[in-house]
């Protein structure tokens, strides 16, 4: 069996599944459950300025009847004390020493009010510090949160303070609620950061209630811009993580992904664009801490398929092959072919094609079942039929090249090759 | 051995007649159930079904919350869509063909979401459709059945007054008299009677019988245009000695009497045969024996291969314990005092295809004798040729005839429906009165 054991920043876990910031790390209780249940860590609730959350805080949006594709919430930060949190989070210390402990921060705009929280916070015991620049609501309108996240001049301010006491590794959680996310990674890598952790939530709306006509969740009757994350998010998540892992000045930093992980395959995906390690919430919070053992069995089997031994040998082995748009070969050509074997006769092909792309695919008539075919010259290998077909391996695209040679767009255009004429 | 009424508790009636598909019993699972369909183009349930209804239209409306929206589809193809939802054999139409069968699954439940959706209608009283201003034009509709509901509707709808005649005391033909109880209840038809009635502009008399109270040359004196939906008759006569003896009854008959009574007050006897394979037959046996007849004894003259019912509808006999004869023919009816006591069977054996291009049964000279004390007579309706012939319409086998535009070679006179086509399904009888009202629009123009 594969070795799954993660270390980041020196921080060991005996997987590299760690609770993300939030509900399911909110209090004792709950972590202890979430360690006993196999969790590899926790990022502690995150602790600072004692705030007071709203009642009815969270929202998802629904998507061909299943209740959550998407999940929203407009809850703050931890509101229970910091001495409180603190004591607690000895005792887990105590009690779990073999799993990370990485507590996350969040407090007012000066030197004194971080410098307190990290040293307080260093005394417990705790083996990694969160600085949480990155929240999207509630704590922004206080000139925190995403405030601090979304500025690089803020963001590297504060990181310079925490690192002038800061003993033990501090992670950077920033917030994709930005054009980039790079100019805010690179400052705070450049402040000492030792390792990035992203994403937290996209502020969103997910939906109006139509008879009420307020918007979900519903706080008596008003509403308010809340954090998007599950499953929704995670395609955007690794757009962000990918762009972190290819940049000169971040790519330094280990990265702890975050953002719509559910099963092991998210997880695959986020350590193959570069991840050292992944964060869990909203997946634990609508499942309960059980899915650990998916994850972890799920990742260690496929693995054990493919012949790695440990993390460190998948870590970014897809960042390469993400390249720009401009590098890829035009000379690569893909035409859609239909396994009849296969083909249940849905016409979701054709329709689509027809409709909405390149009139590719040829519909014979009759009663009950239509039968389909591709045109291959028509067909410009978008994939689309191949996307929408309910079954997999009825539809393959097949390759055929335009030419032998390697050539991307910016030589195409270098010698003044023709562009389409229809 | 007897034949008498009463033979069950009221718990035992009450189960024996429930639903025998019910519905949904939550909204949730309806949507979940929306959302297997793959929303096929073109689509080979809609293509199976006699009224097209868009199928995969109506079951996305019902993934989207858009239940109305949902009912109006179905309707709009189909205003007897709420019963067709519970009586249609699905599995040779809609449902037969859905494309999860080639992924050996259980197709989509398209009459279950259909009847979810247009239930609710039925329920809520929704108003679906405008009936256009009167265009001045009056049509007479004889016969109260799906086919007559359909083209009345269709013809309101679209500014034609409308008086529809009616022999029984109440309306909806087989719908009402003939279809099995744990399909639909007399309750629920006259709801979807009253629901399709709700447009307005169609009046109908009831106990007024076409050539008893009235006749074909006086409607169309009085009518722009008439519609003839009047069905099918008595079941035909077996043609066989001891044919009259008391305990020999017409299907027809039997299940009306299950339509119209009190379970308890409807007789069975202990030992049951059932004459024919088709649904009739099917109905008959079963719901012989769901009034507490002992043994049920269905008997066909072909095999298996050759039956007119579908495996479904044969599966439900079986699991309610009938047992079968196949490759049997009635050659005698033996009786004592008047009374059936025995039916004499012709053993057979299939040759060569007939004009069905099934193949044929013919007597192998052998016989098997049964004990029954009540038989019933299910081998097929016969058209009401005498009254055909008197109204001059042309017909064939006394089936009206009719041309591609719905008419009969009297001219302002049309048909659809059992009386055209010898005997289908409720939904093909809705799509000839579909096709009917069309056809008379284009005439009255
Ligand atoms: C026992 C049985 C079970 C069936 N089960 C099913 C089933 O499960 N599913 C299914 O889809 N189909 C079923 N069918 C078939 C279905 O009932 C018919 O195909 C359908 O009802 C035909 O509709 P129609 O309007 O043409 O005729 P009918 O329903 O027969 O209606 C004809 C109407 O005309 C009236 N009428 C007749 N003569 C006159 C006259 N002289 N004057 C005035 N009115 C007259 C009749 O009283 C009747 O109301 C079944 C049929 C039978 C016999
Ligand atoms: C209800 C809720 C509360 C959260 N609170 C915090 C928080 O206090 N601090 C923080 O850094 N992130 C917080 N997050 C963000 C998560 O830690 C995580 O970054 C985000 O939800 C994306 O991951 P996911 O898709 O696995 O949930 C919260 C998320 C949710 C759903």
């Amino acid at each position: 069996m594969a070795d799954i054991h993660s270390n980041f920043l020196g921080i060991k876990s005996p997987n590299p599944f760690w609770l993300s910031s939030g509900p399911p790390t909110d209090k004792k209780i709950n972590v202890i459950r979430a360690l006993e249940a196999g969790w590899g860590g926790v990022v502690w609730k995150t602790l600072g300025t004692q705030i007071k959350n709203v009642s009815s805080r969270y929202s998802s949006l629904h998507f061909n009847g299943r209740k959550i594709a998407g999940f929203n919430n407009i809850e703050l930060i931890s509101d229970r004390p910091l001495e409180l949190n603190l004591l607690e989070i000895r005792e887990v210390l105590r009690l779990f020493p073999d799993r990370a402990m990485v507590v996350s921060l969040m407090t007012d705009n000066n030197k004194e009010s971080w410098h307190e929280v990290v040293k307080k916070t260093q005394d417990t015991g705790a083996h990694g510090i969160e600085l949480n620049f990155s929240c999207p609501h509630g704590m922004v309108e206080r000139s925190m949160g995403a405030a601090v996240g979304q500025d690089p001049e803020i963001a590297r301010m504060v990181v310079e303070w925490v690192m002038e006491v800061a003993e033990i590794p501090v992670i950077t959680k920033l917030t994709p609620n930005v054009h980039s996310v790079v100019p805010v990674g690179r400052a705070v890598v450049e402040a000492g950061s030792n390792g990035i952790s992203l994403i937290n939530t996209i502020q969103s709306v997910t939906g109006i209630d139509l008879d009420t006509l307020v918007p979900n969740p519903n706080v008596g009757g008003s509403s308010a811009f809340g954090g998007y994350c599950g499953p929704a998010v995670k395609p955007i998540a690794l757009k962000f993580l990918t762009t972190l892992v290819q940049d000169e000045v971040t790519k330094s930093a280990p990265i702890s992904g975050i953002g719509g992980i559910t099963t092991w395959k998210d997880a695959v995906e986020f350590f193959l664009l570069g991840a050292s390690n992944v964060q869990v919430c909203t997946a634990a919070m609508l499942n309960g801490f059980r899915i650990i053992n998916d994850l972890c069995e799920g990742l260690g089997n496929w693995m054990d398929d493919k012949g790695y031994k440990t993390l460190d040998e998948i870590i970014g082995l897809s960042v390469p092959k993400m390249t720009k748009w401009e590098k890829l070969d035009i000379n690569f050509h893909i035409v859609a072919n239909i396994n009849h074997d296969r083909c249940i006769h849905c016409g979701l092909c054709y329709i689509t094609c027809e409709d909405t792309s390149h009139q590719s695919v040829e519909m014979e008539q009759s009663v009950p079942y239509n039968t389909y075919k591709i045109k291959e010259e028509e067909c410009v290998g978008c994939n689309l039929c191949k996307i929408v077909c309910p079954i997999n391996g009825c539809i393959t695209m097949l390759e055929r090249r335009k030419g032998d040679e390697y050539i991307n767009w910016l030589e195409y255009q270098k010698r003044g090759l023709p562009l389409n004429d229809h | 051995m007897s034949i008498q009424s009463n033979r069950l508790s009221k718990e035992e009636y009450e189960n024996n007649f429930s639903d025998i598909h019910p519905p949904f019993g939550f909204d949730e699972t309806a949507v979940i159930e929306a959302n297997r369909c793959f929303n096929c183009f073109d689509a080979p349930c809609t293509k199976l079904c006699p009224t097209t209804i868009d199928i995969p239209r109506f079951i996305r409306q019902i993934a989207s919350g858009d239940i109305k929206g949902s009912a109006r589809t179905i309707f709009s193809s189909n205003i007897m869509g709420t019963g067709c939802s519970k009586v249609c054999p699905v599995e040779k139409l809609c449902e037969g063909v859905c494309v999860y069968h080639f992924l050996k699954e259980k197709p989509v439940s398209i009459a279950k979401l259909q009847r979810f959706s247009t239930e609710k209608a039925l329920r809520e009283k929704w108003k679906l459709f405008d009936r256009k201003h009167g265009i001045g034009k009056k049509v007479a509709v004889v016969g109260a059945g799906p086919a007559g509901l359909s083209c009345a509707h269709a013809l309101s709808m679209s500014g034609v007054d409308v008086t529809i005649f009616e022999k029984e005391k109440r309306p909806g033909g087989l719908m009402t008299y003939g279809i099995a109880g744990y399909k639909v209840t007399s309750g629920f038809c006259q709801d979807e009677i009253d629901y399709i009635l709700s447009i307005g502009g169609i009046q109908i008399q009831l106990e007024k019988e076409l050539e008893n109270h009235f006749t074909l040359e006086q409607l169309r004196k009085n009518y722009d245009a008439v519609f003839l939906g009047i069905g099918l008759g008595m079941t035909r006569s077996l043609n066989i000695p001891g044919e009259s003896l008391e305990g020999v009854i017409d299907a027809m008959t039997f299940i009306k009497q299950i339509r119209t009574l009190e379970h308890s007050q409807i007789a069975v006897g202990e030992k049951v045969a059932v004459i024919g394979m088709g649904m009739t037959a099917i109905d008959a046996a079963t719901q012989a024996k769901r009034l507490g007849a002992r043994e049920v004894t269905l008997v066909y003259r072909r095999s298996v291969r050759e039956k007119p019912c579908t495996d479904t509808e044969l599966k439900v006999a079986l699991l309610d314990g009938c047992s079968i004869l196949w490759l049997m023919s009635p050659k005698e009816i033996l009786g004592e005092n008047g009374k059936v006591k025995k039916l004499v069977c012709e053993k057979m054996i299939l040759g060569e295809p007939d004009n069905s291009s099934r193949r044929a049964p013919v007597p192998m000279g052998e016989t098997v004798t049964i004990d029954v004390d009540l038989i019933i007579k299910a081998t097929g309706q016969v058209p009401y040729e005498t009254l055909i012939r008197k109204s001059s319409v042309q017909d064939k086998d006394g089936k009206i005839s009719i041309n591609d535009m719905a008419m009969t070679t009297i001219p302002g006179i049309f048909a659809g429906g059992d009386a055209v086509s010898g005997g289908k399904e409720v939904v093909n009888a809705v799509q000839a009165g579909k096709n009917a009202a069309q056809a008379i629009l284009a005439y009255l123009r």
